[in-house]
């Protein structure tokens, strides 16, 4: 949202760029899978370099006219026959592409979502030097012929939520990088940002627990080893089965069990008064993470929302969630079962 | 989606680092290496020596690097060299402006370039300088042989732009995607080359050098200056008579006519133009078509004599615009003609000139300077004593020289100050110079006007195409001699002593000996008939090709039946034949389209037609799940779509699918109905 502080020129050059993306590539809300590229939806216009070409064509032009070079009428207008037959072959290169959305693995609140995308070519001829951008950042790819590929984007994750994959380019310069041929889509697929972990939260709260019932194991340590469980990005290394995976396991996390079947409530309103929604978030996003890795059973409460003590990878998910949207000012794109967890 | 076939991941990040290679790969550059060496050899020719050496090892320094797998060299010392060569280039010309220079500089550039290249804007901006080199050739040669020089270096230049779009294809795929964008782009090429709005150029003036007009008549003559002649097979014009040509006696095309002579040189005398012609044309007329190679003079070299009948003279080309007419028999451009270019002219061989021809003139053509060539003014005195006409001297001149024994050669010895004197009486040795330059110096010493005529005179019909070529070798000078009531009269004093050379041409006059060069060598006939089929071929070129211009341009849209078209319509007709050009390519992308899979295109038919009933097959549903759904919805053709469904996943993801197989299914399908 353009606030005031925002120059006019960035203001009205998102104004105008929201407009050419309704009124020209009618991008009105997010469509589903799969985005066939047809003709109408395939757009071309020359590069940087095919503007240069065009100039230098245009200067040989003159010369031939100046001069009567015949072959030198000729030979412009050779080029320029190629540089037309270009435009038809980058179009046909994404011509009948089709994309579904794939998934989106839930990212943390300052690392980036990443999107997957099953790009299909049908046909049977290679299509070289295809590239798909969202938000910036792009990934190039090839596509044999008759094969579909898994492309990946990375984009940033900047604000906790449903964070939607947005306006999104496929686009090649193929064959001669004088012409950009690209299409617009917004594809159904959004990723949720859970809160970021607060850096170096305060321990648990475990004595604040309802009833005090926590089970308390015998002979038990805080670091004892209790199990393997697939590794996850957020993992820390320190925890990484490094025996198992010598051994030819897969990249495993030892967890360890100290307070294990104690129940701790994370409760929105026992934190400290000073703290702003989004530090509470935070802190009992490290909080959540924190009992999951422990190995507690953890309940959370929320003005909005109240979960029942549980533990597990979905509970987790269930928990980070309702923190994630909680009160979220963006309602959430239209829900799929992709990417919700 | 076949998701079983999954290729690979593409991950985010190496993006960046792909788009902006760090330097060319060994493929892309090879193919630009190919580009530059193509592009850079019809140069070789005109270049000063070092430039090519100086490109060559440039070019190969390029693919050493490229062998060895290095680096680009540093940026200073690649600024040191250009420097050095700019200098050098400087050295060479004298200046940097003008075409010469600017050829050279291009040509260093871009062996500089390919050395410099580091991302790929530095790959596109040594193309388009091989796209400019492959211009610049344009303007010292149009031959179908640099044509397709041309045509070669465009195609690896396009080459080298998809290497570099997509480095991962393979070589073969690579120049078949070339010779494809080439093969499409040749019908715009065509279509532009016919119907793009002609102008007579040029818009601006042209700089000294822009043509290669090299002329093999001079404006100035001195005999015994030259002790070589240099016999050069270029063609001076080409000439297609509409009837038969005239006999090879009376193919005299005038150029300069000199009237003044200082003792050593002749000059020619400026000469008063009108827009017609000083005399009457009589006799037989003979209608031709002239084909002028540029040669910088207004000269239009018309055969004896020129006249303005109906239709007689019209021009186009860069000369194009009305003919003038001299008082000296002589046809002009109005401009010195810097491009091929095209008359239709007629001559009446049988003409009188001078009939009534002015004091000034004759007082003119009677000059002679003072002491100079006195044994040979005293001869004419002896010759001119009690005759009694000037034609009876005439005689006498003709028979005197015919009697002197003087042999026709074209390494005459060098002739000091008396060069008509020493000619005459000691080295009786020279050339048509000589034979015409004595006979006029005889003539005038003996009272009687007569002036010198270059120009060219006989020629060589091809017998491929029936046309009369004329080369430099057949430049020729004779004299005129003016005879009361009867006006001017040719007499060729070459053929005083070899008559060959004006029956049969220069290589049956020389003496034993002489060596002419290879292409113009009688005895080889093999050669010759080769010869006479290429020169065949490049007229055709010349003509149609070289020689289409804004007049051949109306004539050929007339031949379509457009009559008058200006640009509006030129540009109308130029779009809508582009529009169908791009419909046919259109066409071809999706043609290509729906020839692929009938397998999947059968499985979409009969997916679409249930999806209409209301029963679309969900995105994530595979074949098997949607039979089972549909079955449950539709019970009463169950078994139908249970065996189509799983005959589609059979021959999608099973092993063996052949074409009968999928045809069966196609026919499964197509006769499906819904009920």
């Amino acid at each position: 949202m353009p606030s005031a502080t925002q120059p006019l020129a960035s203001t009205l050059r998102r104004a105008s760029r929201a407009m050419v993306d309704r009124w020209l590539f009618r991008l009105d809300r997010p469509e589903p899978s799969p985005i066939v590229l047809h003709q109408r939806r395939i757009y071309v216009l020359p590069t940087n370099a095919g503007l240069g070409l065009a100039v230098s064509l245009l200067a040989m032009l003159i010369a031939s006219i100046n001069y009567s070079l015949s072959l030198g009428f000729g030979l412009t207008f050779l080029i320029a026959g190629i540089g037309i037959a270009s435009i038809i072959h980058a179009f046909r290169n994404l011509f009948g592409l089709s994309l579904s959305a794939g998934r989106c693995e839930p990212a943390f609140c300052g690392e980036s979502a990443r999107f997957v995308f099953h790009v299909t070519n049908s046909r049977r001829w290679r299509r070289p030097a295809l590239r798909l951008r969202l938000h910036g950042g792009e990934t190039a790819f090839d596509l044999a012929a008759a094969d579909v590929t898994n492309v990946e984007l990375a984009s940033p994750a900047t604000h906790r939520g449903w964070l939607p994959a947005g306006r999104m380019t496929l686009e090649t310069t193929w064959p001669l990088g004088l012409i950009r041929a690209w299409s617009v889509f917004l594809p159904d697929l959004a990723c949720i940002v859970y809160p970021q972990p607060e850096r170096a939260p305060p321990p648990l709260p475990l004595g604040a627990a309802e009833g005090g019932n926590g089970r308390r194991l015998a002979n038990t340590g805080d670091e004892d080893f209790h199990g393997l469980r697939p590794y996850r990005d957020s993992d820390s290394p320190r925890h990484v089965a490094w025996k198992a995976l010598a051994r030819g396991a897969p990249l495993l996390t030892k967890q360890y069990a100290g307070h294990r079947g104690e129940d701790v409530v994370l409760d929105w309103h026992t934190l400290p008064a000073t703290l702003g929604d989004e530090q509470r978030l935070s802190r009992l996003t490290a909080w959540l993470l924190a009992a999951e890795r422990a190995g507690h059973r953890y309940a959370l409460k929320l003005p909005s929302a109240r979960i029942d003590a549980g533990q597990g990878e979905p509970h987790l998910h269930r928990c980070l969630r309702a923190l994630a949207l909680h009160r979220a000012s963006d309602t959430p794109p239209a829900e799929s079962n992709r990417d919700a967890r | 989606m076949r998701a079983e076939r999954m290729r690979h991941d593409a991950h985010a990040g190496g993006a960046i680092a792909s788009l902006t290679p760090p330097s060319l790969t060994l493929q892309q550059g090879l193919w630009l290496l190919a580009a530059a060496g193509v592009t850079l050899a019809p140069h070789a020719s005109y270049l000063p020596w070092w430039i090519i050496t100086a490109c060559a090892s440039l070019l190969g320094w390029r693919a050493w690097l490229l062998w060895q797998r290095r680096l680009p060299p540093h940026r200073v010392l690649l600024l040191l060299l250009t420097l050095a060569c700019g200098v050098a280039v400087r050295q060479e010309y004298g200046h940097f402006f003008g075409k010469d220079p600017g050829v050279a500089l291009l040509a260093l550039l871009l062996c500089l370039k390919l050395l410099e290249i580091r991302r790929s804007r530095d790959v596109r901006a040594a193309v388009l300088l091989c796209f400019f080199l492959q211009m610049a050739v344009f303007f010292e040669d149009q031959s179908p042989l640099i044509a397709l020089a041309a045509l070669s270096g465009t195609w690896l230049a396009v080459v080298t732009l998809l290497a570099l779009a997509d480095a991962n294809a393979a070589h073969r795929a690579q120049m078949r995607t070339g010779a494809l964008l080439l093969a499409q782009g040749l019908p715009f090429m065509l279509m532009l080359f016919l119907l793009f709005p002609r102008v007579q150029g040029p818009l601006w003036g042209l700089p000294a050098d822009a043509t290669g007009a090299r002329s093999g008549l001079s404006d100035t003559m001195s005999p015994g200056s030259i002790s070589d002649l240099s016999v050069s097979p270029d063609i001076a014009f080409r000439v297609e008579f509409s009837g038969s040509p005239p006999e090879p006696s009376a193919r005299y095309w005038r150029g300069p006519v000199f009237t003044r002579f200082d003792g050593r040189t002749w000059r020619a005398e400026r000469p008063i133009e009108a827009s017609t012609p000083f005399y009457t044309p009589s006799g037989r007329r003979f209608d031709y078509r002239i084909t002028l190679e540029p040669h910088d003079q207004r000269w239009l070299l018309a055969l004896d004599f020129p006249g303005a009948g109906a239709g007689a003279v019209r021009g186009d080309g860069a000369g194009a615009g009305p003919i003038r007419f001299t008082n000296l028999a002589q046809a002009l451009l109005p401009r010195p003609l810097q491009s091929r270019s095209r008359f239709e002219l007629s001559a009446w061989p049988g003409t009188a000139t001078g009939l009534q021809e002015t004091a000034a003139t004759l007082t003119a053509a009677l000059a002679l300077p003072d002491g100079f060539n006195p044994r040979s003014r005293e001869l004419a005195r002896q010759l001119a004593a009690g005759a009694g006409s000037d034609a009876v001297i005439l005689d006498r001149v003709v028979s005197y020289l015919s009697e002197s024994r003087l042999t026709y050669t074209l390494k005459p010895p060098l002739l000091g100050r008396d060069a008509v004197d020493e000619f005459l009486f000691e080295t009786r040795r020279g050339f048509c110079e000589h034979f015409a330059s004595a006979f006029t110096v005889l003539l005038r010493g003996a009272g009687v006007p007569a002036r010198v005529v270059a120009g060219y005179q006989g020629g060589e019909v091809n017998p491929i195409d029936g046309n009369l070529v004329v080369r430099q070798s057949d430049a020729h000078a004779w004299a005129e001699v003016w005879l009361g009531g009867r006006g001017w009269v040719r007499v060729d004093p070459t053929a005083l002593a070899a008559p060959q050379r004006i029956e049969a041409g220069l290589a049956a006059a020389l003496p034993e000996g002489e060596d002419l060069p290879l292409m113009m060598r009688q005895d080889l006939g093999w050669l010759r008939n080769l010869r006479h089929r290429w020169e065949a071929l490049a007229n055709a070129w010349d003509q149609r090709v070289l020689g289409y211009n804004p007049e051949r341009q109306r004539e050929f849209l007339a031949s379509l039946g457009f009559g008058k078209v200006g640009w509006p319509q030129l540009v109308a007709l130029m779009s809508g034949v582009g529009l169908i050009l791009i419909g046919g390519l259109m066409a071809w992308a999706s043609w290509q389209r729906r020839l692929q899979d009938p397998l999947e295109r059968s499985w979409q038919v009969f997916c679409k037609r249930l999806a209409r009933a209301g029963h679309p097959r969900a995105p994530w549903e595979g074949p098997h799940d949607y039979g089972r759904r549909l079955a449950l919805a539709l019970p009463r053709q169950a078994d139908e779509l249970l065996r189509i469904t799983a005959s589609y996943a059979r021959l999608r993801y099973g092993s063996g699918a052949n074409r009968a197989d999928i045809r069966a299914l196609n026919r499964q399908i197509r006769n499906f109905e819904l009920q």
